[in-house]
C-alpha cells in the first residue's frame, strides 16, 4: 500500500470526460512524476487530492483515510501540502511573515484565536521560521516584501512555507513552468535535497522532461483521462505508448 | 512596555497626550477674535471626534485587515446605541452598563448578520451588508416602532423610572457615572480664551485610548497576521491549512462590538436615538473617514474620524455672511466676485469640499493622509541630510 491510492477517480466537466478511471499508487518517501500532453488531465486529477474539486466516481485515500468530501485547510492539516504552478504566497507581507503563517498553522490548527499576544514574541515560531528561510537560502531577504522577489525566488519561498508544516505528500504542480533554465535547475536541485533529507513523499506535474528524468522514481503518464503507462524512468522513455501519445499516431 | 514595541508606545502616548489635551488643542483662537469660529474645543464636537474616532477604528480592523469592506456598518452603530438606551430606559443610569450592553447587542446582531454576509467576498459581501443596514434601518424606521420609537426614536422621559434609581416624581433622569453628570464641565478662563473640560468626553476618550490600544495588539498578534494574509491570498491560506471563514467572522464581530461602542456611548453623552443612525450615508460616511486617513494604518481612522467630523462641524457654520465680513477690505465688486467663487464650498455645501478634499487625497495620496504625513516626514528630513552634505548625494533614481 502506498500512502497515496486514488482508484476508480473520474470525473466530468459537462460532455467531457476529464477523468475516467484513474488508479495511481503513490509509495512513501519516493518522487512520483504524472507526465502527460495538455489536456489530459493531469490539473484536474491534483485538484481532486486537495479538495478543490470532487470526483464523480471512485475513491482517494490518503494514509488510510479519505480525502474525500474534505475541504482544501482539513486536507493539509491531514499532511498533504500544495506547490501551485504560479506561486501563491501572500505578497503584501514581509518574506519572514509568510514563513511565520505556516508554522502557526502547524502548532495552533485550522483557527485559533491568539488577538493579544505579540506574534514577534511567539520565540518557536519565530526559530523556526528563521531556520527555514536559512534552509532555503533566504536568510538575508526577511524583511522583503514578499511580491518584490523574483519568480525563482517565491517559488523557493513556497516550498520553504510548504515545508514548514512537515507534511508527508508535498504536491507539486509545474514546479518550473515559465522558469529560465538556472532557475530550472536549481528548483531540480532543490527538490532532491529536499526528499534526500527528509521523510517526504513528493508527487510532482510536470511537462518538462528534463525535470521528469533527473527527480522521478516512478512516472505515471496520463493521455486522455486515463493512465497509459506507470513504471520506472528508464521503461518510460522508450515506451511505444508513451511516443505515441506525445508525439502523434504517426511517430 | 505594555506589551508594545517602542514605535507603537510612542503612536500610543502621542493619542494619549493629543486626547488629553484636547480641549487645549483644539481651541488655537481667542474667543473675541473672528478666528474663533474654528474653534473645535466645545464638548459636543469632541465627543463626537473620539467616538466616530472608536467607530472608524474598529471598521478598518475589519477593512484595513481582512479587505472586506462592509457597507453597512451603521446597523451595528444603530443597534449598539437601542440596546444602550434601553438599558438606561428601564434598569439603570449609571453609562457603563448601557455601554455593555451596547457592545453586546451589536455582538450578537454582527454575528448573525456576519454568519451570512461572509458566505460571499469582495462586492458581493458589500452589497450583501448594505442589503442588511438597510433592512435594519426600515424595521426600525416602521415595523420595530413598539421598540424603537419609529420616526421620532427613543429618548429618556420624564415617565422613564429606571428599577435602580431614585428619581423624584417627575423629574427627568441624566446619564451619569456614579452620580457624576456627563454634562458636567469645569471652565476654564485664561486671558481670552476659554478651556471646557467635560466629564462626558473625558469618558469617551479614556474608551477611545483602550480600543486603539486594543485595536494596536490585534494589528501585532497572530491573529492580525492571519487577517493580513486573508486580505493578501485566501488560496494560500487554506491551502496552508487555515480555514478563513472563523477568522474572517471574527474580525467581523470585533469591528461589529467596536462599533456597538460607539453606538452605546453617543447614547451616554447624549440619551437620545433616531432610525437615522443607520441610515446608509452613515455607513458611507465610515469608509470615507477609513480611507480619507489611511485604511490599514493604526491611526488613520481616527485622524479621518477627526477630520470629516470637523468640516461637518465647523465649515458647515459658515455663512454668507461670514464670507462678506472676511473680504470686506477687497473692492465692493471683487468681494462679491470672491464670495461667489468659495460660496459653494461652505455651509450646506460642505460635502463639495469634502469631495475634493477625498478625491485629491485617493488620486495623490492612495496611503490616506497618513501616507500624506510620512511624506512630509521623509521630505523634512532628507532636506535636512541634502544641506549637511552640501546636497551631493542626488538620489540615482
Amino acid at each position: 500500500m502506498g500512502i497515496l491510492e486514488v482508484k476508480d477517480v473520474g470525473k466530468r466537466f459537462g460532455g467531457l470526460q476529464a477523468l475516467g478511471d484513474v488508479n495511481l499508487s503513490v509509495k512513501e518517501n519516493s518522487v512520483h512524476a504524472i507526465i502527460g500532453p495538455n489536456g489530459a488531465g493531469k490539473s484536474t486529477l491534483l485538484n481532486c487530492l486537495v479538495g478543490k474539486l470532487i470526483p464523480d466516481t471512485g475513491s482517494v485515500m490518503f494514509d488510510g483515510q479519505s480525502v474525500l468530501g474534505r475541504t482544501p485547510h482539513e486536507i493539509n492539516q491531514m499532511g498533504i501540502s500544495r506547490v501551485f504552478q504560479t506561486p501563491e504566497i501572500f505578497g503584501d507581507l514581509t518574506v519572514l511573515e509568510n514563513m511565520m503563517i505556516p508554522c502557526f498553522a502547524k502548532r495552533d490548527g485550522a483557527f485559533r484565536m491568539r488577538a493579544i499576544e505579540d506574534m514577534m514574541r511567539e520565540k518557536d515560531i519565530v526559530e523556526k521560521a528563521e531556520s527555514m528561510l536559512k534552509d532555503m537560502n533566504m536568510a538575508d531577504k526577511h524583511h522583503m516584501h514578499a511580491a518584490s522577489m523574483s519568480r525563482g525566488d517565491k517559488r523557493r519561498l513556497e516550498i520553504g512555507m510548504c515545508l514548514a508544516q512537515e507534511p508527508r505528500l508535498l504536491l507539486l504542480d509545474e514546479p518550473t513552468a515559465g522558469m529560465a533554465r538556472a532557475d530550472t535547475n536549481n528548483t531540480i536541485d532543490l527538490l532532491k535535497q529536499i526528499s534526500d533529507e527528509r521523510d517526504i513523499t513528493i508527487a510532482i506535474i510536470e511537462h518538462d522532461m528534463h525535470v521528469v528524468f533527473s527527480l522521478a522514481q516512478r512516472i505515471t503518464v496520463l493521455a486522455q483521462g486515463t493512465p497509459l503507462v506507470e513504471d520506472d524512468p528508464e521503461n518510460i522513455k522508450g515506451h511505444p505508448k508513451v511516443r505515441e501519445a506525445y508525439l502523434g499516431e504517426t511517430a | 512596555m505594555l506589551g508594545l514595541n517602542k514605535k507603537d508606545l510612542q503612536l500610543m502616548l502621542i493619542v494619549t497626550g493629543l486626547t488629553m489635551l484636547a480641549p487645549f488643542i483644539l481651541n488655537p483662537f481667542p474667543e473675541s477674535s473672528g478666528m474663533a469660529q474654528f474653534n473645535a474645543g466645545y464638548p459636543d464636537l469632541m465627543q463626537r471626534f473620539v467616538i466616530f474616532g472608536i467607530f472608524a477604528i474598529g471598521f478598518n480592523l475589519l477593512f484595513g485587515l481582512t479587505g472586506y469592506l462592509s457597507f453597512g456598518h451603521a446597523a451595528f452603530l444603530g443597534v449598539g446605541s437601542y440596546g444602550a438606551i434601553w438599558m438606561m430606559k428601564l434598569v439603570t443610569l449609571n453609562v457603563i452598563p448601557a455601554i455593555f450592553m451596547g457592545v453586546i447587542v451589536a455582538g450578537i446582531f454582527s454575528v448573525a448578520v456576519g454568519y451570512i454576509c461572509l458566505r460571499r467576498s469582495g462586492i458581493y459581501f458589500s452589497i450583501l451588508t448594505l442589503a442588511f443596514a438597510q433592512m435594519s434601518y426600515a424595521l426600525a424606521y416602521s415595523v420595530l416602532t413598539p421598540i424603537t420609537g419609529g420616526e421620532t426614536g427613543l429618548q429618556i422621559k420624564s415617565t422613564d423610572r429606571p428599577l435602580l434609581s431614585n428619581l423624584a416624581e417627575g423629574e427627568t433622569g441624566r446619564a451619569n457615572l456614579f452620580g457624576m453628570d456627563m454634562r458636567q464641565s469645569f471652565e476654564l478662563n485664561v486671558g481670552d480664551w476659554l478651556f471646557t473640560f467635560n466629564a462626558g468626553y473625558y469618558i469617551a476618550a479614556v474608551v477611545m485610548l483602550i480600543a486603539f490600544y486594543i485595536s494596536i495588539r490585534i494589528f501585532r498578534s497572530p491573529f492580525g497576521l492571519m487577517l493580513r494574509a486573508i486580505k493578501s491570498n485566501q488560496t494560500r491560506m487554506s491551502y496552508t491549512g487555515l480555514n478563513p471563514r472563523p477568522h474572517t467572522l471574527a474580525a467581523f464581530v470585533i469591528s461589529g462590538m467596536y462599533a456597538g461602542l460607539a453606538g452605546g456611548l453617543l447614547v451616554a453623552m447624549d440619551t437620545q436615538v433616531g432610525p437615522e443612525r443607520m441610515f446608509w450615508t452613515a455607513s458611507g460616511e465610515v469608509v470615507l473617514m477609513t480611507i480619507l486617513g489611511g485604511v490599514g494604518t493604526l491611526i488613520g481612522p481616527v485622524l479621518g474620524a477627526g477630520v470629516i467630523k470637523y468640516m461637518e462641524n465647523i465649515l458647515s457654520k459658515i455663512n454668507k455672511d461670514v464670507l462678506h465680513e472676511w473680504f470686506a477690505f477687497m473692492p465692493d465688486g471683487l468681494e462679491d466676485f470672491i464670495v461667489f467663487l468659495v460660496y459653494p464650498f461652505i455651509g450646506k455645501g460642505w460635502h463639495l469640499t469634502l469631495g475634493i478634499l477625498f478625491m485629491l487625497v485617493v488620486i495623490f495620496l492612495p496611503g490616506g493622509l497618513v501616507e500624506g504625513g510620512q511624506r512630509i516626514g521623509k521630505w523634512i528630513k532628507n532636506r535636512g541630510k541634502a544641506k549637511d552634505t552640501g546636497g551631493s548625494t542626488e538620489p540615482a533614481e
